[in-house]
């Protein structure tokens, strides 16, 4: 047997095309890159600087007197407590439906693809159809019904609204996973005695660490990051971290403190900026191998 | 009493209706292969019998019991799979006792069990392992080895072996032939599309197509004497060759003519009485063959050699029809040359023409 050699020139390291990636990635980067920088500086800056117009010059005198106002007392409205208050809310909206949303939806997804449920591809083609209408229809028919039923305005009202939008692109998600499983994975578990809930905790679950990755950053930057449910259901007490950023920057009276609001961004910004950074790898494998069988 | 049985038994997907009624009966301690090819619904009665799809008609029975409406695991059997199945995140421990556990059996037996099952096969040194960490071969024993612990009275296979290299796949089926024969009453149904996995392993074999039973007999059964041309054709390797022509009642009794070519057929059990005219397909097996030095057919030329060591298979062409012989290894023939064959009456089989029947 003859070794495989590879035969012709070496191919060039840099070539004029490789070049022109190379620029054409650099400034994309750049250009996306430049906004974050802005208000980077503009959050390090005092007042006196930024007056001066160099909004892309690194800070004369670095402060961080803006991230500390921000953070708890600058004005979201007639309070001045900072948006601290708000990051707690999210936390407290965020963590249970995270929890619930991920767990219906995985429940969901086992039942309609293994369990063959009588009419299972009927309602998964609804429950898909709900994710493809915009969420403005839904608000006021689910005002009229939350407060009829007393729970409108309160975190569990908002924490219900999360779950069930979470819903279609959860199940969907874990459908897709479980259907790609060996059918005949199933069907041994069955053989040896475990039941819907067993199956699914002892066989299933363990094997969907994937995935579940998959869902919670999924749902943790969603949920994070919306603003319009939050505004709606939660009420005055538990308004989320991005109700009380616009709050912020929209109350001040007088002179506008960009460095306040940049800086009280950058911290609603936070959360999904580390959840990306940190699982970035993980997301990519995931959606991907969500995607491969339908 | 029969250890499982079938009755009358169909089953409805979303569009098709299989089987229409078909009933089929195991003996205790049987070891019975069902054979077919890739959608001839042998998988599909397995899972009927198993209990993992609905039956929409019939019944299935299992050691006397109707168990048409019964959870899988309470109809006392056990399942290895072709993807072995085994759960991913459990030791091969925990894989085996999985069963067990469900069913809430005592710590100790579950351990004496589980112990006494890796023992016969080999594979205690395995127990803490999982099963990424094991080799195809390994896993599938491992698999065994969890049906093996449930202490079922039916064994079911759903081409266990399909997965493995071709060496592993023989130390496999030799194992499982001696598991079936220490286990005496434990009643073995197997799926396979391989011819001998089937021959090797069955007592009875069911040979299936389109969702009908064509053929059910021993193994000789089959390979000797089989039902129709479908079974004749599936069963052997090198296949059966198949002669057209039809049959001429003489005074000496029946004889097939094809042609020039002409065979006495005394030795030939007919199932009834041939008709004098009718078209029939002679089919003969490449080792009925033989080749000689006068004989009743020759002019046969060789058209391709195929040694296989043992035997030889030769490629012989006579005008536009081409059989295959089987003869021994040893035999020095060379393309070209031409031949006279031998037939022996007695083995070959005969089919109707039309409705591929045996005669």
């Amino acid at each position: 047997m003859i070794a495989a050699v590879p035969q012709g020139r070496r191919p060039r390291r840099l070539t004029i095309g490789r070049i022109g990636v190379y620029a054409f990635l650099i400034s994309a980067a750049l250009f996306f890159l430049l906004p974050l920088w802005i208000m980077v500086v503009t959050s390090l800056k005092p007042m006196e600087e930024i007056r001066l117009g160099n909004i892309l010059a690194l800070p004369a005198e670095l402060t961080f007197g803006a991230w500390s106002k921000a953070w708890s007392s600058a004005c979201t409205g007639l309070e001045c407590n900072g948006i601290s208050v708000g990051f707690w809310n999210s936390v407290r909206i965020l963590i249970p439906s995270v929890i619930l949303s991920i767990a219906a939806g995985a429940i969901n997804g086992y039942a309609l693809s293994l369990w063959r449920v009588r009419g299972a591809n009927l309602m998964f083609g609804v429950l898909l159809l709900g994710a493809f209408i915009p969420y403005q229809v839904f608000l006021y028919p689910l005002v009229r019904i939350f407060s009829t039923t007393g729970i409108y305005n309160s975190l569990l009202c908002i924490v219900i609204v999360h779950v069930i939008f979470g819903l279609p692109t959860m199940t969907l998600l874990f459908r897709n996973y479980y259907a790609g499983l060996p059918i005949e994975l199933f069907k041994a578990a069955r053989i040896d005695g475990g039941g819907f809930w067993t199956i699914f905790f002892r066989v299933m679950l363990p094997m969907s660490t994937p995935m579940i990755v998959v869902a919670t950053i999924l749902q943790v930057t969603g949920i994070w990051n919306d603003f319009i449910f939050g505004l709606t259901f939660a009420g005055r007490e538990n308004l989320p971290m991005t109700v009380q950023l616009n709050n912020i920057v929209h109350s001040t009276q007088g002179e506008r403190a960009y460095n306040v609001d940049m800086a009280a961004t950058m911290l609603a910004a936070l959360v999904p900026l580390v959840v990306y950074f940190v699982s970035g790898r993980w997301f990519v494998r995931g959606i991907a191998a969500g995607a491969v069988k339908g | 009493m029969s250890a499982v049985s079938v009755r009358d038994l169909t089953v409805a997907f979303e569009a098709v209706r299989v089987f229409n009624g078909l009933s089929l009966d195991f003996e205790e301690g049987e070891f019975i292969v069902l054979l077919g090819p890739s959608g001839c619904g042998k998988s599909t009665l397995l899972n009927a019998i198993a209990g993992l799809l609905d039956i929409s008609e019939g019944q299935v029975w299992i050691g006397g019991q109707n168990v048409t409406w019964e959870e899988p695991k309470d109809r006392g059997i056990a399942m290895v799979f072709q993807s072995y199945a085994l759960y991913p995140r459990m030791s091969v421990r925990e894989n085996m006792s999985f069963g067990l556990r469900m069913a809430k059996t005592p710590k100790h037996e579950i351990e004496r069990r589980v112990s006494q099952a890796a023992d016969l096969l080999q594979i205690t040194h395995l127990l803490d392992r999982r099963p990424d960490q094991l080799s195809g071969g390994q896993r599938q024993r491992v698999a065994i080895g969890r049906a093996l612990v449930r202490d079922a009275a039916v064994f079911l296979f759903d081409e266990p072996l399909s997965n493995l290299d071709a060496q592993l796949r023989n130390e496999l089926r030799i194992e499982i032939k001696r598991l079936h024969a220490r286990l005496g009453k434990t009643t073995m149904i197997y799926v396979t599309h391989d011819q001998i996995e089937a021959m090797t392993l069955a007592d009875r074999i069911v040979v299936m197509k389109e969702q009908k039973i064509q053929q059910v007999g021993t193994p000789s059964d089959i390979y000797h004497r089989p039902a129709n041309m479908f079974v004749a054709g599936f069963v052997g390797s090198p296949q059966m060759n198949f002669i057209e022509g039809r049959i001429e009642n003489t005074g000496s009794g029946p004889i097939f003519v094809s042609g020039q070519r002409r065979l006495p057929l005394h030795g030939y059990e007919f199932t009834g009485n041939p008709s004098s005219g009718q078209e029939v397909v002679l089919g003969v097996r490449p080792e009925h063959l033989e080749i000689v030095e006068v004989g009743a057919w020759p002019g046969f030329k060789v058209d391709l050699i195929e040694p296989m060591g043992a035997d030889t298979v030769i490629w012989c062409r006579d005008g536009d029809g081409s059989l295959q012989v089987r003869t021994n290894g040893s035999a020095r023939i060379s393309t070209g040359e031409r031949l006279s064959l031998g037939i022996d009456a007695a083995q070959v089989s005969l089919f109707d023409l039309r409705s591929g029947q045996r005669l």
